[in-house]
């Protein structure tokens, strides 16, 4: 591998653990578009930011930007606070109108300067190597490579931190108000973070990877694990992984890196709403599955021990009677007795049908539970 | 009036919404020991009330005191068990780690739980049934059991003052059994605690005092006093067989 | 500017254009917006473009029916997508919508640049398709957005009833014999349609706004639903020309911009106009009420403190009101403004006293709005 390759792949894999961390809290508070909103809106912050310093390499544009983001997240909750709309609608409105605010003042007054709207979303990771960051002379690393590293860090302390209060605001704003915990002021404070994020990284991997990244490795782990640290620390794996991953897809197709990792990313996710162990699809329909026929079968014994031993008992605990008093179809009825009789519920003696021990343990225990 | 004595003291409370008042000039003094319910019709600003005290909704005007002290310098003396509603049981935790939620307060900013906030959580979902299930994923608990959990917490805050927003709120009948318990458990051992309740008929057996609100209070006092048909239809307006009803049955406890 | 409007071609071109756009993503915005998915339409429009590369690698072929049938279709997919995961799993709306976006953009992003990498270099134009490029707008195009457009407009025309129950009540509706299921789905296909034809004018990141934004504002101004999706069709055309001609106006700026600010422009005053719902007239609303009830609760104090007495007329301090009434602000306004209206008069320094019109005035609203409960205080 070149060094161009595994700095490449370091970047990628840094971007993503730093979207990861603050995009657990996003998801579990439902504002998982708000990161669309701010990768979009701090457009107009950096024009801002370069108007003012006349220059693109300036951390003013980063500072710029962040606040763009953070007056994305105010207007928001401002326009939302009026009940005049709800909150998607009032997302919806604020971001684009932010960013045609950029995109006028660029076309207006800086037609000239590299500010490519369409880079804005897409990114281009394969030229991140060539910005270097020089300190005192040296050269550190890829500049993309420094600052997402500092913001990496600067996320996981304030969550390493933080980690109670964001739990206890997120998970009961109520109790976390009054025990005292600010929730307002934790919400600004990871807003903040998901703006310097976002703003760190679109410059590398574009607004849309941003997204995804930010959404799609805690959606996964949140399918997979119960654990709020597990779910961190498994959304950052994945983020890893998938930027890894779509790296070398990207490598090999010979296509954007950015949309590379966004693909994987998706994939995974797709793939743990398939097979998450609890609660993937597969899981949730075998069990739906299992539970159908374990009622059918207490109905079945609940059935057979009402008339069991009663005169009727001869006509009514018959395969064919069933379907005339359960309502099933013949079908599903001969298939819930080979079942029961599979599970050694139930005996069938010329088309008669005899409760087991086990039977009747299932039907007395199915009656008491009503 | 000696406020030392007053668990919560409220002056002239009052709560508007836009042009509405949903609470107005509202007094409540409510003593140390009182296992206090509060009853009134939908929309008679029951858990506003609550809220309120807790500073969770805006006053419009009023004062609220908890043992002599406005309720910002007095948080780790009060516990509040919101609505099991109120929250997103799908959040990824167990049973044992929202128990151990109840210690956030007294631990303050940034010192985590360690294991003896989560000794103390696991004693408190044993008071309340709930020990067998600390590992257990929230969402895969049933209504009884949520609030159970929610219950235990509160217990783990160790307050003085207990407010709860209808804990038997669609819960069977074991969970019921396990809050009146607790309930007493919490008054005999000195605590306040102020229940908001819809069900009428079992007021007098569970409750020693009442506050009968409508927007306004109506009546506050022990439940042998001011639990009658007369308030009672002060509280609810015209809807007399309702009331009727739930006075007979009060009396019947009697 | 209008004579310039109507003279030049390709000015009129686009201005068409994008009236089209904004009339038939006003109306059907409406609904998006009323049934809470207003993002659904961010997602749908980012995810259209694998289907615009797609179906131009399938086809060959750049005429804006085959992309817009191919962005239609990936649109579809992503919002199937959506509802389809938010429904059967524990992950929220939101959070699908944000994935299904990201992800469908950045597979189609890795389709267009590994098309590009491609020596004939026909690619050219997809992806000012997909960003936007009002300039580029021939009759050709506006004609596909105006067929496309009136089919859309007709099928919400014929399908009104059903699209209300649906959106307001789809229990009831379903408890009817509506097929909800059903007409959603048309519903949503008819959100896909509107966006495919905004995407050539707007882009994708603005053209979410073109469905939130005339029915956000049109929701402001009326309460009936016609009255709504009518006026965010007009609201949404006026936009869509006033950005086409704002453009046209020299200075060279993006159309797709200007129309979504327009629409902002709007928007905002809508917001802070409309009568009833205006948040100017809302807060003179506030301010008159809280002086209100302000002084309704002193006249009700007077009141509680004199039926204490056996006369009514019986004066009190006004220390002893402000500490009832409003110990920080006290009450001096207030009593000033009821012996205005000849409910209280003055006795003598700091005294005051109801008037019989006073009295009869606290009767009745105490009666009012506490329904005959008069032991204030009790």
């Amino acid at each position: 591998m070149a060094p161009e390759q595994i700095e490449i792949q370091l970047i990628a894999c840094i971007v993503s653990a730093a979207c990861a961390v603050p995009g657990v809290f996003l998801i579990l508070r439902r504002m998982a578009m708000m990161s669309d909103a701010v990768s979009h809106a701090i457009l107009p912050g950096i024009v801002v930011a370069f108007f003012l310093t006349k220059t693109l390499h300036s951390p003013w544009l980063l500072i710029g930007a962040a606040a763009a983001g953070l007056v994305t997240v105010v207007l928001v909750e401002l326009l939302f606070s009026t009940r005049l709309v709800k909150e998607d609608a009032a997302i919806g409105l604020v971001f684009p109108v932010l960013f045609s605010i950029g995109v006028v003042l660029i076309a207006r007054f800086a037609g000239d300067i590299h500010l490519d709207t369409d880079a804005v979303l897409s990114g281009e990771l394969a030229f991140a190597p060539f910005d270097r960051m020089l300190l005192f002379g040296v050269d550190i690393g890829p500049k993309s490579l420094v600052m997402m590293s500092a913001i990496l860090l600067v996320n996981i302390a304030f969550i390493a931190l933080f980690y109670k209060e964001l739990k206890i605001s997120t998970f009961d704003v109520g109790l976390a108000a009054t025990l005292g915990f600010f929730p307002a002021v934790l919400h600004y404070g990871l807003m903040s973070l998901i703006s310097i994020t976002a703003v760190g990284a679109f410059d590398a991997v574009g607004s849309i990877l941003v997204v995804a990244l930010m959404i799609a490795p805690p959606a996964a782990a949140y399918l997979i694990t119960d654990r709020l640290s597990w779910m961190l620390l498994l959304s950052v794996l994945i983020g890893v992984v998938s930027a890894v991953c779509g790296y070398w897809v990207a490598h090999w197709m010979d296509a954007s890196i950015s949309g590379c990792i966004a693909s994987t990313a998706g994939v995974v996710f797709f793939a743990t709403v398939l097979f998450a162990k609890h609660n993937g699809l597969i899981s949730v329909w075998t069990r739906n599955r299992r539970l159908r026929w374990s009622y059918a079968e207490k109905m079945l014994a609940i059935h057979l021990r009402q008339h069991e031993g009663q005169p009727e008992e001869g006509r009514e605990n018959r395969e064919q009677h069933l379907t005339e008093h359960l309502g099933w179809s013949s079908d599903f009825a001969s298939r819930v007795v080979r079942h029961a009789r599979d599970d050694g519920f139930v005996t069938a003696v010329d088309g008669r049908l005899f409760l087991s021990e086990a039977g009747r343990a299932l039907a007395s225990e199915a009656i008491t539970d009503e | 009036m000696q406020s030392r004595d007053l668990a919560i003291d409220v002056r002239d409370l009052t709560v508007a919404y836009r042009e509405k008042p949903v609470l107005w000039d509202i007094d409540l003094s409510v003593e140390s020991g009182k296992l206090m319910a509060i009853v009134g019709p939908n929309g008679a600003g029951k858990t506003t009330l609550i809220k309120a005290i807790l500073g969770l909704v805006k006053r419009a005007a009023g004062e609220v005191l908890i043992y002599g002290k406005p309720y910002v310098r007095q948080r780790n003396r009060v516990a509040y068990v919101p609505q099991r509603g109120s929250v997103d049981w799908d959040f990824p935790t167990n049973v044992l780690d929202v128990a151990t939620m109840g210690s956030y307060g007294r631990l303050g900013w940034i010192r985590r739980p360690g294991s003896a906030e989560r000794a103390i959580a696991m004693d408190a979902l044993r008071k309340v049934g709930m020990d067998e299930y600390a590992d257990r994923q929230i969402s895969q608990l049933s209504g009884g059991q949520q609030q159970r959990v929610f219950l235990a917490r509160a217990l783990v805050q160790d307050a003085q003052v207990y407010f709860m927003d209808e804990p038997f709120q669609g819960v069977d009948a074991v969970t019921e059994r396990a809050i009146i318990a607790l309930l007493r458990q919490l008054k005999d051992a000195g605590r306040t605690v102020i229940v908001v309740h819809h069900d009428l008929q079992t007021v007098p057996e569970y409750f020693d005092s009442v506050l009968l609100l409508n927007i306004r209070r109506i009546a506050v006092g022990p439940v042998s006093e001011v639990f009658t048909e007369d308030n009672l239809r002060l509280t609810y307006g015209g809807r007399v067989g309702f009331v009727q009803s739930a006075v007979r049955s009060a009396a019947d406890a009697k | 500017m209008i004579e310039q409007l109507f003279s030049d071609y390709t000015v009129r071109t686009i201005a068409l254009g994008s009236g089209i756009l904004g009339i038939v993503s006003g109306a059907l915005g409406s609904f998006a917006v009323l049934r809470q998915q207003s993002l659904l339409g961010d997602a749908i429009s980012h995810a259209a473009l694998p289907g615009i590369v797609i179906a131009y690698l399938l086809t060959g072929s750049k005429a804006p029916l085959v992309l817009m049938l191919g962005a239609a279709v990936a649109g579809g997919a992503a919002s199937a997508a959506v509802i389809a995961i938010a429904r059967s799993t524990r992950v929220k709306f939101d959070t699908a919508l944000g994935i299904a976006l990201s992800v469908f953009f950045g597979f189609g992003l890795v389709l267009l640049t590994a098309l590009q990498k491609r020596p004939d270099a026909t690619q050219a134009g997809l992806s000012n398709f997909l960003f936007g490029q009002a300039s580029a707008l021939v009759e050709k195009d506006v004609l596909t957005m105006g067929v496309l457009g009136m089919a859309a407009l007709l099928i919400v025309l014929l399908a009104w009833k059903e699209f209300k129950i649906s959106t307001f009540d789809p229990e009831f509706g379903r408890a009817m014999g509506f097929p909800v299921g059903g007409i959603e789905f048309v519903l949503t296909s008819l959100f896909v349609v509107a966006i495919v034809i905004g995407l050539q004018t707007v882009g994708v990141v603005l053209m979410s706004a073109m469905l939130i934004g005339p029915a956000a504002a049109a929701r402001q101004w009326t309460n009936r639903l016609a009255g709504m999706v009518s006026l965010a069709a007009i609201f949404g055309a006026v936009s869509g020309v006033a950005g086409a001609v704002w453009s046209a106006t020299g200075q060279s700026l993006p159309t797709g911009p200007l129309i979504v600010l327009s629409m902002g422009v709007l928007t905002v005053v809508s917001f802070l106009l409309a009568p009833a719902r205006g948040l100017v007239w809302r807060s003179l609303r506030d301010w008159r009420n809280g002086r209100q009830l302000r002084l309704e609760a002193v006249l009700i104090d007077l009141y509680t403190l004199a039926s204490q007495h056996e006369r009514v007329d019986h004066p009190h301090a006004q220390a002893v009101l402000d500490l009832m009434a409003n110990p920080i602000r006290g009450t001096s306004r207030s009593l000033t403004a009821l012996a205005e209206r000849g409910l209280a008069r003055q006795i003598g320094p700091n005294l005051w006293a109801l008037t019989a019109a006073g009295v009869a005035r606290a009767q009745t609203l105490v009666q009012e709005r506490f329904g005959g409960i008069g032991n204030h205080g009790a």
